[in-house]
């Protein structure tokens, strides 16, 4: 690459006027999304921090750092923060706000006031729950189970359940951005097979944002709703019922798990024909498995109530259609691997955050058919084992994935280049320290630890040691990143508009991209993906 | 064609042409009104799993609601249905006079439907169908009938508020019209804010047999 010859463009987004005016009212989807970049790097560090506390305690069998009562505010604003404040909007607001429109050849998304409006709604959403977490916190569990949220508990419900409302405005707005827009928007020769898996992604993420978030703000209202009120509806002493709660509230937070994975899945699509430099191994079926996620998602939320009452046949069926989802997972999994198989791979950093999720979600895929499994379920629920589960969803694949994306695009959003060498390092140290963290807990768990105590039994303790060791290289490992791409911003090496050499329409217009991404309507001819055959490189 | 209507200040800069906005203007509102459905779903189906457990209660429930109040306002919002499709067609036509007069009438008939909704309020709060400490109704299915009314309060009021965020909507469409912005050729807006108009409408037109109808002569 000859670095020395590439020139920043003298018209982009970025130098399209300064100043905060520039920022807070911008329309650009590319602006928004670095705002929505820095909201939920905010976000991702106060999640984090309570992580650490929470590792912190459980360094030790006794309950010596924090009283049992802030323990529960600790995991309980963790998951609220790290779930609706970071990960469901983390790849679809930054990277697929930025990346819709770029590649399917659009000026800007759909609804570009809309577009703004949703940041402002999740900074809305975010002010009140840190209001309720600097007022004393909140201790009912991400999952605000009834009638413990209605009832019993004295915390900030209300404050939190309506920041977790507005917010959900947010993912609604942008949901409904990107249906519109890909239905819409696309530039000429733009059909449906020939986009970027990506877009397949975000098309089937959009769905489920715009289907599961509203049932999701009933619920949640109902529950403040109780708590003001002597309404009854999720209390059994005014003959409501708690496990109707727990039916609506995972109708939507079920299918939020794919909110979270399917844009990663898509991420790791993208970069795993870049790196092999080959089409992706069956595209109609990674592109339909998208959407079948997405459909048999709603499906599945029974299962999270084996032992809450439900039937024996509704719990059959649900575990049953919980099984199902397997099939497109593995479909993309086994894709990605005969993707790779005899292609030209290259193991830079954003291919290795590929390669990590891929085995990372792996296993945790194969651990949620454990748990799809009525009987090992009763064994495990409620148990460390549940918990490392998701970790391997939620951190092993939707962050790994977001990591990638980020490293991937990095120089299309900045024009820059970050350090290679630091970059691949803390890589592999996210990878390490994930593992190290994370799969202590599925043995834990399989041993009968409960999560949700702030303190256990000693033989559980050097498990729980590692895992809070695996923690902090995990932490260090997220610091490194934060650190040289803020470094390449002002000193990264000049990126040139395609410096993977990747096909897709981001990569032709110039890094980074003017406001009105291209200079002329680009027409598109060919399917995602055309990457010469190894023969026609060889010729060439 | 594009660079026929480039010139036209309603065209939104990301657009190509009208016809694309328009056309995304309408899917996107068809978009929203899915996520509504989905919203207002989730308090169709608390409703069915406590109608199901509570038959007698929803039944007492529904005889102590006031069925002229709901009759009435069910024609009334009818009513502002009509005068909104009117208006639609009015603004196709480019009948500004027209256009203006029936949003006129449709947020009357709005607020005529809310002024309504609050008397209905006012007699449930007097006879202390309000759930909580000071509830009663007569009959035996006092304990259970309270569940009724929180469904009733929550689905119409939610319902009032979608209406009063209407009404909002059309005051902006009325300013607009007024203002010369609302054209023969960019009517959209107006066709838009009636689709959500209408939503509000059939949702009403749900709450009405549930809430006011159903097992209403059972005793």
């Amino acid at each position: 690459m000859p670095s020395s010859t590439v020139l920043l463009p003298p018209h982009h987004y970025l130098n399209d006027g300064y100043g905060i005016k520039s920022w807070l009212l911008t329309r650009d989807h590319k602006r928004i999304a670095l705002l929505y970049l820095a909201a939920i790097t905010f976000f991702f560090v106060i999640g984090g921090l309570f992580a650490v506390m929470i590792r912190l305690e459980l360094a030790t069998p006794v309950g010596d750092l924090v009283s049992d009562e802030t323990y529960n505010k600790l995991f309980t604003m963790h998951g609220i923060v790290m779930v609706f404040f970071f990960l469901i909007p983390s790849i679809p607001a930054t990277l697929g706000n930025f990346l819709v429109p770029l590649m399917i050849g659009a000026k800007d998304l759909a609804f570009p006031k809309l577009n703004l409006a949703s940041w402002y709604i999740y900074i809305l959403g975010g002010l009140f729950t840190l209001y309720a977490m600097v007022t004393g916190g909140v201790d009912t569990g991400w999952t605000f189970y009834a009638p413990f949220s209605t009832v019993a508990s004295t915390t900030a419900v209300i404050p939190t359940a309506l920041g977790i409302f507005i917010t959900g405005f947010s993912s609604i707005l942008t949901g409904l951005n990107f249906i519109v827009t890909i239905h819409r928007m696309r530039a000429p020769g733009m059909t449906w097979f020939r986009m970027p898996l990506f877009l397949w992604s975000m098309y089937a993420t959009s769905l489920i944002m715009v289907l599961g978030t509203p049932v999701l703000a009933i619920t949640i209202l109902l529950v403040a709703a109780e708590r003001l009120f002597s309404f009854g509806f999720f209390n059994p002493a005014l003959g409501g019922d708690p496990v109707l709660f727990q039916h609506l509230f995972w109708f939507y937070s079920h299918p939020a798990v794919y909110i979270m994975v399917l844009p990663a899945m898509g991420v790791v699509s993208e970069i795993v024909a870049a790196f092999c430099r080959k089409p992706v191994f069956g595209y109609n079926f990674v592109a339909f498995s998208s959407m079948a996620i997405a459909v048999l998602g709603f499906l599945v939320w029974g299962h999270h109530m084996f032992v809450a009452g439900e039937s024996v046949y509704s719990a059959l069926i649900f575990s049953v259609l919980s099984f199902l989802v397997a099939i497109p997972s593995a479909v993309k999994v086994f894709n990605w691997t005969a993707t790779m198989y005899k292609g030209s791979i290259s193991w830079q950093t954003p291919m290795l955050y590929a390669l990590g999720f891929i085995g990372l979600f792996t296993i945790g895929g194969l651990t949620g058919l454990f748990l799809a499994s009525v009987g090992l379920d009763v064994h495990v629920t409620d148990t460390y084992f549940v918990v490392a589960h998701f970790h391997y969803i939620m951190v092993g694949g939707a962050i790994m994935g977001y990591m990638g994306g980020l490293h991937y695009w990095w120089p299309k959003i900045s024009g820059r280049l970050y350090n290679e060498y630091l970059a691949r390092i803390a890589a592999v140290i996210i990878f390490v320290g994930f593992n190290l963290t994370f799969f202590p807990q599925f043995i834990l768990g399989y041993l009968g630890m409960p999560r949700r105590y702030h303190a256990y039994p000693p033989e559980f303790q050097v498990l729980n040691v590692l895992s809070s060791a695996g923690a902090s290289i995990l932490g260090i490992g997220y610091l490194i990143p934060l650190l040289y791409l803020l470094w390449s911003l002002r000193y990264g090496k000049l990126a040139g508009s395609n410096p993977w050499g990747a096909t897709g329409l981001e990569w032709t217009t110039t890094s980074p991209p003017p406001t009105e991404n291209f200079h002329e309507v680009p027409i598109v001819t060919e399917g995602a993906y055309s990457y010469p055959s190894r023969v026609e490189s060889q010729v060439a | 064609m594009p660079e026929a209507v480039h010139h036209s200040d309603a065209l939104a800069h990301q657009f190509d042409s009208l016809e694309q906005q328009k056309e995304a203007a309408t899917l996107g509102m068809w978009v929203f009104l899915v996520t509504e459905i989905l919203f207002f779903g989730g308090l169709f189906l608390t409703y069915a799993v406590y109608r199901n457990w509570y038959p007698d209660a929803f039944e007492a429930g529904s005889h102590a609601m006031l069925i002229w109040a709901g009759t009435t306002n069910t024609a009334v919002l009818i009513t502002s249905s009509l005068t909104m499709a009117l208006a639609v067609h009015a603004a196709q036509t480019g009948r500004r006079g027209a256009l203006m007069l029936f949003l006129v009438l449709t947020m009357i008939l709005g607020t005529v439907f809310l002024g309504i909704k609050a008397f209905e309020y006012y007699t449930e709060f007097t006879e202390h169908h309000v759930p909580g400490a000071g509830f009663h109704l007569e009959g035996p299915e006092f304990y259970h009938a309270q569940l009724f009314f929180s469904l009733y309060f929550v689905m119409t009021g939610i319902h009032a508020a979608h209406m009063i965020i209407g009404l909002g909507i059309m005051a902006v469409m009325l300013w607009w019209s007024w203002k010369g912005v609302i054209t023969k050729d960019y009517y959209n807006p107006i066709e838009v804010s009636g689709l959500y108009w209408h939503f509000v409408d059939i949702i009403w037109i749900f709450l009405f047999p549930l809430l006011y109808l159903i097992g209403r002569h059972a005793h």
